[in-house]
């Protein structure tokens, strides 16, 4: 099949796993990207696709050949380094030209290709300056179009943005998203930033411990988080520990909540409710009863932190849709169904 | 106050340092073969002398042979074998970064012993060559540590980024490492040519008795009695001495280059 | 790039010159050195291979325990010249402006370029009665009449610190610019002048630097050959001069490769006491 074929991925770095067993499809066309905290084997993953580390077991195959164990010079990659790794020696133009001239191809071409790229990421005109007197917006779209110059079958991506103050790392997010869709080019970004990963991928493959514990679509991986850990990980949740008592009934807390599926045959199971699912009532309106401990006015919206029997859960929501409420004010919290999402173990 | 105890602190170091210098660079204006301060008359005759005496023309081309090429085979021993110890997990391969960096630590009489009794017991001594290789194994340290020291500095993302794009080991080598280690060989090539051109001891071993370079001359010279002109030699020597040093410092990165890898950051 | 293990015999290729020429040309040599030590000397200065220590037994003489008392004891007084002189040059020069500090540094490497022969042959010029120093203080009426400062122990131990002052100067210079400024702007927010902070922050905290600075400049100056030679008497020759005449003057290869073996011995042995004297330091 074409595209991107993980196979039992293993590496092992004397006895720590670093990656552990991996398996993952990546179509052609495809932007994923794989998210997680530091050391959970997104990077080491990376630069095995890359070929810059060998796999301990299994194979990597791109478009139906076994590249496991092809050199990295070979693959015809692109990829772009956290540090971008331009080379200080060179200027902006012999950077970009790097893997033609590696390549061989004629001066004249090497020459068209580069300001087609530089075009392509607005900088036309800076062929000749060293890569020192460059901006840190401009060195990264630098970085981008010279791992794009060959037009390669897969684009790799580490930490790309990670230098980038805030609002220039959103801007390039969307700016690299929509190269990608442009050119419609096999990607794959390593981030830990998720608001990165939601904004640009079509799969985000969130990993921990060297495993991937969630491979979807960034609305999915929201809505239904495959764990606690992807929950958690992927915005902000409430974790609450539901419990079904004596007539099977769902409880949360002691007090039964209608309608909350718990899977067959289960006397217990974690649910997460996203803060802005959350609803504030009347004490006694909703299906929990708690206490205001602490509200967080962010202006754009409100958090409030309520108790209840000893847990905290967070509401956040606009001002204008928020019942007053202060500190120490007894409430209802209301608790539907269809937000809450019962997590598998 | 701490500006004025360091300038004061500064100046005495300084004129400790150069006193001997400006004595030696005033007797070399003598216009009389005599040994006086300060020099009696004014006469840059003793500089020809350096040129113009066969014997002082000779040692001085002599020294400097000797200097162009031990720096040019002490760089070609240490670029290897640093770009091996950068590139390779080999910990058995450090000793020979022991051994490289052994003859210029322990006090040179041995060396030179060593050296003497070595080219003797190969029946090769008082070849002018043997110095050559002499100087290049006990000047190989310069190159070894500025080349060692430059291999840190290049960020190894940078290999690897010319892997993905395509350059095999070769390639990485002439187009990034060789371009961004440049510096660090000429640098590496000047310590050792320089220190090589002011050697005694070794050059003495090996081949004093052949061969005279500069610093044997001058000691031969300072034995028999005194001449000006071995104080217009040093005079000369100093000022190469410095303009090199002041040429890698110009051109390169001194205070790194010295093992200040801190001063990236002012 | 991972730096990994070599993958196959063509991988070691890079290693294959350097190590044959180290190897041939020291390792080969120093081992040379050392059998020649064990050999018979012969009269007319040739030697023989035997396996003797009559060249060892030679050292249980007075007249050499003198030599090597000397030669130990004028090391360590140049090394505590130098590092008491050196250590806070090297501290002002690291906090004063990069142009400044470079070319400080370029007249140290100059300095310590220079041969030994030549350094010799300054200072006795500088302490000779026609042309030394004691002229200039006669012109300014501090002496009644110029004279010779040379051969003296004096004139040894200020030629040796010439010598070995930069090489100390470069020896801390790594160490001290990487001291963080921080620390002595602390201790002076805390109420300590600036002498006081240096004395009581830099100093401490570089307790292990100057002790391995110490070692390193006692080693140089053991190497000194010739300067004792050109600026003392024969009571002052150190072992390295004591070699070099033994070795060129007096033929008598196997005698002065025992001392080179004996000098090599001594220094490692010192290095090793200080080390383990510091870890003991450290651990208490």
């Amino acid at each position: 099949m074409s595209g991107l074929v993980l196979q039992k991925v293993v590496k092992e770095f004397g006895v720590f796993r670093a990656v552990n067993d991996v398996n993952l499809d990546v179509p052609h066309g495809t932007f994923v990207c794989m998210l997680g905290p530091s050391g959970c084997g997104k990077t080491t993953l990376l630069r095995m696709i890359a070929g810059l580390d060998l796999p301990t077991s299994g194979a990597i195959r791109l478009d139906g050949e076994d590249i496991t164990r092809v050199p990295t010079h070979k693959r015809n990659l692109g990829m772009v380094f956290q540090s971008l790794a331009l080379f200080p020696h060179l200027t902006v133009g012999e950077n970009i030209a790097y893997p033609l001239r590696i390549r061989k191809a004629p001066k004249e071409e090497q020459k068209k290709r580069v300001d087609e790229l530089l075009s392509m990421i607005h900088l036309a005109g800076y062929a000749d300056r060293p890569v020192s007197k460059l901006s840190g917006g401009q060195r990264q779209r630098v970085a981008i179009a010279r791992a794009l110059a060959i037009s390669p079958k897969l684009f790799l991506l580490d930490e790309p943005l990670s230098a980038l103050d805030a609002k220039l790392r959103e801007a390039m997010q969307v700016e690299l998203r929509q190269l990608q869709q442009k050119l419609g080019i096999t990607t794959i970004v390593v981030t830990h930033d998720q608001r990165e990963a939601m904004t640009m991928a079509d799969t985000v493959v969130v990993m921990n411990g060297g495993e991937i514990r969630q491979a979807a679509s960034p609305i999915e991986i929201y809505r239904r988080p495959a764990d606690s850990f992807v929950a958690d990980f992927i915005g902000q949740t409430n974790l609450i520990e539901a419990e079904a008592d004596s007539q099977g009934r769902a409880t949360v807390f002691g007090q039964p909540v209608a309608g909350l599926p718990l899977p067959p045959g289960a006397a217990r199971a974690t649910i997460s409710i996203r803060p802005e699912d959350v609803h504030l009532t009347a004490p006694g309106a909703g299906a929990l009863n708690g206490k205001v401990t602490f509200v967080r006015d962010l202006g754009g919206t409100i958090e409030t932190f309520v108790d209840v029997a000893g847990r905290q859960i967070v509401a956040v929501s606009t001002p204008r849709a928020r019942p007053e409420v202060a500190v120490g004010q007894p409430v209802g919290v209301a608790l539907t169904p269809d937000v809450c999402v019962v997590l598998g173990k | 106050m701490t500006s004025v105890f360091r300038r004061l602190y500064f100046f005495l170091i300084a004129l400790f340092l150069a006193l001997p210098l400006i004595v030696v660079a005033g007797v070399s204006v003598n216009q009389k073969q005599t040994l006086a301060f300060p020099p009696e008359g004014f006469s840059a005759s003793w500089y020809g002398e350096i040129f113009s005496n066969a014997e002082w023309r000779n040692a001085l081309a002599a020294s400097v042979t000797l200097a162009l090429l031990s720096a040019m085979l002490a760089v070609a021993i240490a670029l290897p074998l640093a770009w091996f110890l950068w590139r390779r997990v080999a910990p058995w391969a450090n000793i020979f970064q022991l051994l490289g960096v052994a003859p210029f630590t322990l006090p040179p009489v041995i060396t030179a012993l060593g050296m003497l009794t070595f080219w003797a017991t190969a029946g090769f001594y008082g070849q002018p060559w043997t110095a050559v290789v002499s100087h290049a194994i006990f000047f190989v340290t310069l190159p070894l540590v500025t080349l060692s020291l430059g291999f840190t500095s290049i960020d190894r993302s940078l290999v690897e980024a010319a892997a993905t794009m395509g350059a095999d080991e070769s390639a990485i080598f002439r187009t990034v490492v060789l371009p961004l280690i440049l510096p660090y060989i000429v640098s590496g090539y000047a310590f050792a040519f320089v220190l090589s051109l002011n050697e005694y001891i070794v050059a003495y071993m090996t081949v004093g008795f052949t061969m005279e370079t500069l610093p044997i001359k001058i000691f031969n010279a300072l034995r028999y009695g005194y001449t000006p002109t071995m104080a217009s030699v040093t005079v000369l020597f100093v000022a190469t001495a410095a303009v090199i040093f002041g040429l890698v410092a110009r051109f390169g990165d001194l205070p790194k280059l010295l093992g200040a890898m801190a001063s990236d950051e002012k | 790039m991972r730096r990994e293990p070599p993958q196959n015999i063509g991988d070691y290729a890079p290693l294959l010159f350097p190590a044959a020429m180290l190897t041939v040309f020291f390792v080969v040599p120093f081992g040379t050195m050392i059998a020649v030590s064990f050999f018979q000397r012969q009269q007319g200065g040739f030697y023989m291979p035997a396996f003797v220590f009559d060249n060892y037994g030679r050292f249980l003489s007075a007249f050499f325990g003198g030599v090597l008392g000397f030669s130990l004891m004028l090391a360590i007084a140049v090394a505590i010249c130098c590092v008491v002189l050196a250590l806070p040059f090297t501290y002002l020069l690291t906090r004063t402006a990069r142009s400044v500090q470079v070319i400080w540094l370029v007249a140290l490497l100059s300095v310590l370029s220079l041969s030994e022969v030549i350094i010799g042959f300054a200072w006795s010029t500088l302490f000779s009665r026609t042309a030394g120093i004691t002229n200039v203080l006669v012109a300014l009426g501090f002496m009644g009449e110029a004279k010779a400062l040379t051969p003296s122990f004096g004139a040894v131990l200020t030629g040796m610190v010439y010598q070995a002052l930069p090489y100390t100067v470069l020896v801390l210079f790594p160490a001290l610019v990487r001291l963080d400024p921080t620390l002595t702007e602390a201790a002076r927010t805390l109420g300590a002048s600036p002498i006081k902070a240096f004395f009581t922050v830099v100093v401490p905290a570089l307790r292990n630097t100057i002790t391995a600075t110490l070692i390193m400049v006692f080693i140089f100056a053991l190497g000194s050959y010739l300067l004792p030679q050109l600026l003392g008497r024969p009571q002052h020759w150190t072992l390295s001069v004591l070699i070099t005449d033994q070795a060129i003057y007096q033929s008598n290869m196997p005698f002065a490769a025992a001392m080179a073996v004996f000098l090599v011995l001594v220094t490692l042995g010192l290095v090793a006491l200080t080390v383990i004297a510091g870890r003991r330091g450290e651990a208490a």
